[in-house]
């Protein structure tokens, strides 16, 4: 049994609006253990990068944290000093945000920012610094001569590959990466997923990888969980889920990719996902369910249990 | 003028001046682009390529949002640019165009009826109020909305798949011949997403309208066009049918771009790695004589860096700007 690194349980996260908190990330729990890469998959507005931000502890008002527990190596990151936290972060944890790539300031050379970022954490030489500036462009395919560069001489893939350098800057034990892939061109995008399964093996250290795009998840991750209106519908191995998806929503999510090497006809699903300030009762996929139980999945909200090794799911259909 | 065809576009090229701080200069974003569509019967043709191949560039040109530096767009055998009024009238009622964002084209402030109302007034397409509502019951219809879902409410309260139906819905009023579709679904979640490409193949079949579809998603453009187009910084690389293109393609580029293209299957993932470049490719560092990819290129020859390839009929529908087939 590998050692669990992070472990998230009922981690509940709102977002204050006038009439009705938004349940973003509502009774979340799953872990992630070492030099695992564990993707977080579901459609727009479904919570996953509230829960990234919940994780970290960076969600801003009016969101909030409303109960749970994020234990990393065993301590809860709710629960500490914001004086230690900002030591685990980049640290041990960092973050690629999304659209990182428009995330560097303009104004400052590739090497100050990668070396703020470093020196706010570790005491270290001027030319140890530049050398450890120049290694890490490198692991990222990139020439050191990009270090005297601005965020403007670069592409966006270019600009991505030096965020993806600075989450690495640090030795952390765990990454973050939310939508790393988006709206990047296919090449590039490739040359991304591939540097994020490099950190594993480089660094020793696990990625959560946050994405939308389930081609790109089953290019790279070990797990899968699949993120449905604020709660973890599925989750389980990569392999194992794409092959036989259980949960109707994970089933009709895989088979609604366009696949270039065949055609074959496409079902999109009907309606779409609830207003998370009033989701419905029982299970919130139900009002879509092609599959659903009137008088059980819109009454009782079924809990994710495992239903084989290491597959959990959330659904009447498997009790 | 029995075989003109819908639209032919011959040597389009658009330059627009870069004002860059450090480097003045010329962009080509559209390089001597040659393609046409036919009239007989309804296609859907893909216009691919990642960002900077020009291939907006050349929608908004056919589209007549922007003049061509050189070259011309015929629609049905007329020149866009020398149309009488009354032509150019009946081409922006026979053309439409769906964009990428379907937030961006609706007003907040009004409700989504709006968008449906005013090219009916504007085209005069109904002579009283109950035919107008008749036209947009039946245009909603057609890509798959209820009225009732959706007439009455503001765009915010619509989600993005339902908002790029009623652009799909706008243009359908207008019985357009050609709907010019830029990246319609790539803000549209992989669920809803399924259904905008079955709407687009239905206007096809049922309707007969004839799309071009703009896109970076080859797995789409393999699901809903007949025909595409790789282009890359401007130029055209391979044209034909899709299942040919897509399935076995010629040029060294479609070739890397399809091998990127991400396959959803953990048991089919890439084997072999690929070296991203680790300097920035600028404008000036390009061949200006030879091909545009020989930088990148890993079948690159001699030849390559001296004389630029024409897009050459290498077999039966297929072209090719390789010297590898020449």
């Amino acid at each position: 049994m590998p050692d669990t690194l992070l472990d998230v349980r009922n981690l509940i996260a709102y977002y204050m609006t006038p009439t009705a908190p938004v349940r973003a990330v509502d009774n979340v729990s799953f872990n992630v253990t070492e030099k695992e890469i564990l993707g977080i998959a579901g459609e727009s507005g479904c919570g996953k990068s509230t829960l990234a931000y919940s994780v970290l502890r960076l969600l801003k008002p009016p969101g909030y944290i409303r109960g749970g527990e994020v234990l990393f190596k065993g301590s809860d990151l709710l629960k500490i000093e914001e004086e230690e936290l900002r030591r685990i972060r980049w640290k041990h944890i960092s973050y690629i945000p999304q659209s990182s790539m428009n995330a560097l300031n303009p104004v400052m050379r590739i090497e100050e920012q990668i070396g703020d970022a470093v020196r706010n954490h570790e005491k270290i030489s001027k030319g140890e610094l530049r050398k450890r500036i120049e290694d890490l462009l490198v692991s990222v395919g990139l020439s050191p001569s990009v270090a005297h560069m601005y965020p403007h001489e670069l592409s966006g893939g270019m600009r991505q590959r030096v965020v993806i350098a600075m989450a690495m800057a640090l030795n952390p034990e765990l990454i973050i990466a939310d939508e790393p892939t988006t709206a990047l061109d296919v090449v590039v995008q490739r040359g991304i997923l591939q540097l994020l399964r490099d950190i594993r093996s480089k660094l020793k250290a696990s990625v959560i990888m946050i994405t939308h795009d389930m081609a790109a998840q089953a290019q790279i991750v070990d797990r899968l969980a699949i993120m449905y209106a604020g709660k973890i519908v599925e989750i389980g191995d990569a392999n194992d889920l794409f092959n036989d998806p259980l949960h109707p929503y994970s089933r009709a999510l895989i088979s609604a990719i366009p696949s270039i090497s065949e055609k074959k006809k496409l079902k999109g699903v009907p309606g779409f996902p609830p207003d998370l300030r009033s989701p419905p009762p029982g299970c919130r996929f139900y009002p879509r369910c092609p599959h659903r139980i009137p008088g059980k999945c819109n009454v009782d909200e079924p809990r994710l249990i495992e239903v084989k090794n290491g597959r959990l799911v959330a659904c009447h259909l498997y009790r | 003028m029995k075989n003109e065809n819908l639209i032919e576009v011959n040597h389009l090229t658009k330059v627009f001046a870069s004002r860059g701080v450090m480097s003045k200069g010329q962009i080509k974003a559209v390089d001597d682009v040659s393609f046409s569509m036919p009239r007989e019967k309804p296609t859907i043709l893909t216009l691919a390529g990642e960002s900077g191949s020009g291939k907006t560039t050349t929608a908004r040109l056919i589209l007549g949002f922007i003049k061509p530096t050189s070259g011309k767009i015929l629609y049905q055998g007329r020149n866009i640019w020398k149309m009488t009024k009354d032509e150019w009238v009946r081409y922006r009622k026979e053309v439409q165009a769906v964009f990428q964002d379907p937030y961006g084209a609706f007003n907040p402030l009004h409700k989504v009826d709006r968008v449906l109302t005013i090219p009916i007034r504007k085209f005069k397409l109904a002579n009283s109020e109950e035919e107008a509502a008749d036209l947009i019951s039946e245009a909603l219809g057609v890509v798959g909305l209820k009225t009732d879902e959706v007439l009455g409410k503001y765009p915010h309260q619509l989600s993005g798949g339902q908002r790029q139906r009623i652009m799909l819905a706008r243009a359908f009023l207008l019985k357009p011949k050609l709907i010019v579709a830029d990246e319609p679904v790539s803000m549209i979640d992989a669920s809803l997403r399924a259904s905008i490409l079955n709407v687009m193949l239905d206007l096809k079949s049922k309707f007969s309208i004839s799309f071009l579809y703009i896109t970076h998603d080859l797995s789409t453009a393999r699901y809903v066009s007949d025909n595409i187009i790789v282009m890359y910084l401007g130029s055209i690389m391979e044209m034909g049918p899709v299942d040919k293109v897509l399935v076995k393609p010629l040029h060294p580029y479609v070739k890397l771009l399809i091998d990127s293209v991400p396959v959803p299957d953990p048991e089919r993932r890439w084997k072999n790695r690929i070296e991203l470049p680790r300097i920035e490719i600028t404008s000036q560092s390009l061949q200006t004589r030879g091909c545009k990819f020989y930088p990148r290129c890993s079948q690159r020859m001699e030849k390559c860096s001296k004389e630029r390839p024409d897009l050459a009929n290498v077999e039966e529908d297929r072209w090719v700007a390789c010297h590898l087939y020449q």
